[in-house]
C-alpha cells in the first residue's frame, strides 16, 4: 500500500483503476538489443499530436543519418529526422494503427550505416555530466529539443519543447519524470531505466534547467525495485527524488501521476503545466539529454516486442520507421496460437494487421497476443453492477456513457463528461457482462466532437 | 492520393500469411475471473449456508418451498423467454438465485400454489416484461412475494408461518418480531443469531445471512456500500429507540438479528440491477431503505418491512441514478 510514502503530498496512489495482470515477464529481463540496420525505412509525416510535417526532401535525393527531412511551422508539431543515411524514394501514403492515413517518405538505405555497439555508444554512450553551470539557459534547451523533433515517447507523442519550457506566466515547480509504465507487457522504459540511467538522469537536471522546475521526481512504480534502486543510486549528487508509487493502472497517466505524487488535480481541459507541472517519460528525457549534449535529434527509440504471440521476446534499440514485420521477423516470428497484434499494450494499444506499417515515435512496443489470451465470455445485458463507476479513473460512469452512444444521444452523453475519457480500458477490462464498452464510448466521443464542430460552423 | 503497394514487403510467408489475426477495440484484456455468471455462481455459493440452516430448521417445509420455487423460475424464464423468443438463459442463473430467494423467504408452510404463482409473477411481471436480466426495475423476487402476499393474505400473514400440529419445533412457534408485536414476549437474541426461531426459512438464522453476505462482499461481488449503509441506519435509528425507551423488550439485537433484515440487507438490497450504480448512490439507496424498514417495523401494522422497504427503493433508484451527485475528476462542479 501507499502508506510509507514519505516526502511527498500524495499518496502514492490515486482513487479508482484496476490491477490488471502484469505480463512483464516475457521481456523485463532481456537486455536491449541493437537492431541491425535495415535496408528501407518508410517516415510517417505526422508522428505527433499536433500538426503534420511537409517534407523537405525530394525523390532520388540522398540523405544522411540525422539530417531533416520533414518539417512544420505550426506551433505543435516535431520535425522528422532521416534515422539512416540512404536515398530518399517517392513519396506514399501508409496507415498507422490508429486507422489515419498520412503520407510518407521512404528511404532506402545506402552506403555505411550505423551499427551495432557504435550506435548503442553514439545514443546512450558517452559522459553523461549530473551539474551544469550555466552552460545551457533555458532557451537554448527549448530551442535544442524542439530542433531533435522529440515527443513524448510513453505514447502520447506530444511535441516535448511544447511543454519543457519557460513560461512566466505559467511557471513550473515541480518536473515529474514518468517511469511508472503502468501498461502490462511492455517493458521499454525499466529497460532504459537499467541500461542508461544517466541520460535520465542529466536530462531531468537538463529539463529542470529548461522549466525552472524546483523539485524534479522521478516516479518509479514498486513493481521495478532494481530500477528504483539504480536511479536512487545514480541520482546522489544531484537534487533529484525518486518517488515509489503503488502498483496500479493507469498510474502512469499524467493526471493521475501528479496526483499521486502531488495530490494536485488537473483541472477538466487543463494541461498538467496549468497546476505548475510537467510530466515527461524516462525515455523522452533520455532523448533530451542526447539532444543537448550531443546535438542529436530523435531517430531512434526502444521498443518491446512480447508476448505469447512471439517466439522470441525482445527489448529492441530500433530506427524510427522501420515496419512492424521486421521487428517481428527479428525476433523469430509469430506463434502457431497468435491471435492478435499489437501496436502498445494490451489496455490501451491499437490491434492491426498490416504489417508493412512503420513504427512511429509515440510505439512503444508490439503486444502479441494468443488465443487464449483473447478468450472472452458472452456478452450480456449491463447488470448494473457498478463496477466499471468503481474503476473508472477519471471518475465517469462508463455504463452510462456506453448507453448514451448506443443509442445516439449527444446530450446525454456531454452531460456525463464523455469528452473527460481518457480511453484507460478499465472499465471495459472489469464489466461483467462483457460490454464493449471503450468502443462504444469511443463512438460516442466522436458524435459529441463532430457535432461541437458542426454547432462552431 | 491513392494507396499504394509499399516497397517493404515482407518476404517471409509465415507472417504475411497468418490466417486468424484479428482486430478489435482496445482493451485487449479483460478481467477472466469476472463474468456476469460467475457473479451469479458466487450469489449461489453464498446462499449455501443460508440454505443449509433452513433445511436444518425447517426440514421438509424448507425443502419443499425451495424446489417449488426453484423449479418455476426456471420454468418460467424458460417459457417467458420460448414466447420472446429469445434463447434461454438458464445458464446465467438469475433465475435460480430469484427462485431461491423467493423461496427462502416464503413462509414454510404456505401452500403449493402460493410458491408457483409467486414465480410465474416474479419473472414475468418482475423480470421479462421490462426485457430480461439486467432491464428490471424491481427485484422479481420482491415483486412475487409482494404479489402473494396480497393475493393470499391468510397464508402470508403472520399466522400463516404457523403449523401449531406440525413436528418441526420451528414452525409450532410464533414469529418473533409478531410474539413480540402481539402479546410482548421478547425472543433471546442467541436464539434469533443461531436461528431456533420462526420466520420464513431463509431469514431466520443470522449467523448463516452474515456468513453468506461476507462471502458476498469480501469477494466483491456485491457492493460492500449497500449493506454497510443499511445496516449502519439500523443500528443508529435502532439504538436511538433502545435509549429512548430502554425498558422495551425489543432491542437494537433484536431489531438486527430479527425477521429479514441481514437477509435483505446482504441478498436482496444488493441485487445489483435494481440498486444504483454510483458508490454515493448506493449508500443513499442503503440509508433510505434501512430508514424505510425502521419506520414501517416500528411504526406499521406489519411486523416485517424489508420487502416493501426495498421495492419502495428500487422504485426510486432511476431517480438516484439521476440526482444523486457525481464529479468528474477534475470537474468544477458536481453534475447532478
Ligand atoms: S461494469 Fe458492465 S455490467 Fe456493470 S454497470 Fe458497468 S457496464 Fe453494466
Ligand atoms: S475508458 Fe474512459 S470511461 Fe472507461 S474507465 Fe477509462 S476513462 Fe473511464
Amino acid at each position: 500500500m501507499g502508506l510509507i510514502f514519505k516526502g511527498f503530498k500524495g499518496k502514492g496512489t490515486f482513487p479508482r483503476g484496476i490491477h490488471p495482470q502484469e505480463q512483464k515477464h516475457f521481456s523485463a529481463d532481456s537486455a536491449i538489443e541493437v537492431l541491425p540496420a535495415p535496408e528501407n525505412v518508410l517516415l510517417p509525416l505526422l508522428q505527433n499530436i499536433g500538426a503534420p510535417c511537409e517534407s523537405i526532401v525530394k525523390p532520388k535525393q540522398n540523405v544522411c543519418y540525422g539530417e531533416v527531412v520533414a518539417e512544420s511551422k505550426a506551433l505543435i508539431s516535431a520535425s522528422i529526422h532521416a534515422p539512416i543515411s540512404g536515398r530518399v524514394m517517392k513519396e506514399s501514403v501508409t496507415t498507422l494503427p490508429n486507422a489515419r492515413h498520412v503520407p510518407a517518405i521512404p528511404i532506402k538505405a545506402e552506403g555505411k550505416q550505423l551499427e551495432g555497439t557504435d550506435l548503442w555508444d553514439d545514443i546512450f554512450g558517452g559522459e553523461w555530466p549530473k551539474k551544469f553551470n550555466g552552460e545551457f539557459t533555458p532557451k537554448d534547451i527549448n530551442k535544442m529539443i524542439d530542433d531533435a523533433g522529440i515527443v513524448g515517447l510513453g505514447g502520447a507523442a506530444f511535441p516535448t519543447y511544447v511543454k519543457i519550457t519557460f513560461n512566466r506566466k505559467k511557471p513550473v515547480d515541480t518536473l515529474l519524470i514518468n517511469g511508472c509504465e503502468c501498461e502490462p507487457y511492455l517493458t521499454p522504459d525499466y529497460r532504459v531505466m537499467l541500461e542508461a540511467p544517466e541520460p535520465v538522469i542529466t536530462g531531468a537536471v537538463l529539463a529542470g534547467i529548461a522549466t525552472g522546475a524546483k523539485d524534479i521526481i522521478i516516479c518509479i512504480e514498486k513493481n521495478k525495485p532494481a530500477a528504483i534502486d539504480l536511479i536512487r543510486k545514480k541520482a546522489e549528487g544531484t537534487n533529484i527524488k525518486v518517488a515509489v508509487l503503488k502498483t496500479k493502472y493507469p498510474q502512469g497517466s499524467e493526471r493521475h501521476l501528479i496526483m499521486a505524487v502531488l495530490k494536485k488535480i488537473v483541472p477538466l481541459g487543463s494541461l498538467p503545466a496549468d497546476v505548475g507541472t510537467v510530466v515527461s517519460n524516462v525515455g523522452t528525457i533520455a532523448a533530451v539529454a542526447r539532444a543537448v549534449l550531443k546535438k542529436k535529434p530523435l531517430t531512434h527509440r526502444v521498443v518491446t516486442v512480447t508476448g505469447g504471440g512471439i517466439k522470441n521476446p525482445k527489448n529492441l534499440l530500433i530506427p524510427i520507421g522501420v515496419s512492424y514485420g521486421e521487428l517481428i521477423e527479428y525476433c523469430g516470428g509469430l506463434t502457431s496460437n497468435a491471435a492478435r497484434v499489437l501496436s502498445g499494450g494490451p489496455m490501451m494499444g491499437f490491434a492491426f494487421t498490416d504489417f508493412n506499417m512503420p513504427i512511429t515515435k509515440g510505439t512503444g512496443g508490439i503486444t502479441l497476443l494468443t488465443h487464449e489470451d483473447m478468450e472472452k465470455a458472452k456478452e450480456t445485458n449491463c447488470i448494473r453492477c457498478g463496477k466499471c463507476v468503481d474503476v473508472c479513473p477519471m471518475h465517469l460512469i462508463p455504463a452510462k456513457l456506453a448507453q448514451a452512444a448506443k443509442y445516439k444521444n449527444v446530450e446525454l452523453a456531454e452531460k456525463y463528461d464523455i469528452l473527460a475519457c481518457m480511453d484507460s480500458g478499465c472499465c471495459g477490462y472489469i464489466c461483467p457482462a462483457k460490454i464493449p464498452l471503450v468502443q462504444l464510448i469511443r463512438m460516442g466521443k466522436a458524435m459529441v466532437q463532430a457535432k461541437r464542430k458542426n454547432r462552431m460552423e | 492520393m491513392p494507396e499504394k503497394e509499399q516497397k517493404t514487403k515482407i518476404e517471409n510467408p509465415e507472417i504475411s500469411m497468418i490466417p486468424h489475426i484479428q482486430v478489435a477495440s482496445s482493451p485487449h484484456f479483460l478481467n477472466p475471473s469476472l463474468t456476469t455468471k460467475k457473479m451469479m455462481m458466487d450469489v449461489l455459493i453464498a446462499l449455501v449456508p443460508v440454505i443449509g440452516m433452513a433445511i436444518y430448521f425447517f426440514r421438509l417445509y424448507a425443502v419443499k418451498q425451495i424446489l417449488i420455487c426453484l423449479a418455476s423460475c426456471l420454468l418460467a424464464e424458460a417459457i417467458f423467454m420460448k414466447m420472446r423468443k429469445k434463447s434461454f438463459s438458464l445458464f446465467d442463473c438469475s433465475a435460480a438465485i430469484t427462485g431461491l430467494i423467493l423461496g427462502l423467504s416464503l413462509p414454510g408452510p404456505a401452500p403449493w400454489y402460493v410458491g408457483v404463482i409467486g414465480s410465474f409473477v416474479a419473472m414475468g411481471i418482475g423480470k421479462i416484461i421490462f426485457g430480461g436480466i439486467g432491464m428490471n426495475l424491481f427485484n422479481p423476487a420482491m415483486v412475487g412475494r409482494a404479489f402473494v402476499m396480497i393475493s393470499f393474505a391468510g397464508v402470508m400473514a403472520a399466522s400463516g408461518y404457523v403449523d401449531s400440529t406440525s413436528m418441526v419445533d420451528a414452525v409450532s412457534m410464533a414469529t418473533p418480531l409478531n410474539a413480540f408485536k402481539q402479546s410482548g414476549i421478547s425472543t433471546a437474541i442467541f436464539d434469533l443469531f443461531m436461528g431456533f426461531t420462526n420466520g420464513s426459512p431463509g431469514e431466520v438464522s443470522a449467523i448463516a445471512c452474515i456468513l453468506g453476505g461476507l462471502y458476498l462482499c469480501l469477494r466483491r461481488t456485491v457492493s460492500w456500500e449497500i449493506p454497510v449503509s443499511l445496516l449502519g441506519t439500523v443500528i443508529i435509528i435502532g439504538s436511538f429507540f433502545d435509549f429512548l425507551s430502554p425498558q422495551e423488550g425489543w432491542t437494537l439485537f433484536h431489531h438486527l438479528f430479527g425477521g429479514a433484515l441481514l437477509f435483505g440487507a446482504f441478498f436482496i438490497a444488493t441485487d445489483p440491477v435494481t440498486s444504483p450504480l454510483t458508490p454515493l448512490g448506493k449508500i443513499v439507496f442503503g440509508v433510505g431503505t434501512g430508514a424505510l424498514i425502521m419506520l414501517l417495523r416500528i411504526f406499521s401494522g406489519y411486523p416485517e418491512g424489508v420487502m416493501f422497504a426495498v421495492l419502495l427503493m428500487n422504485g426510486v433508484t432511476p431517480l438516484i441514478n439521476r440526482w444523486v451527485p457525481h464529479r468528474t475528476l477534475g470537474a468544477q462542479h458536481y453534475r447532478s
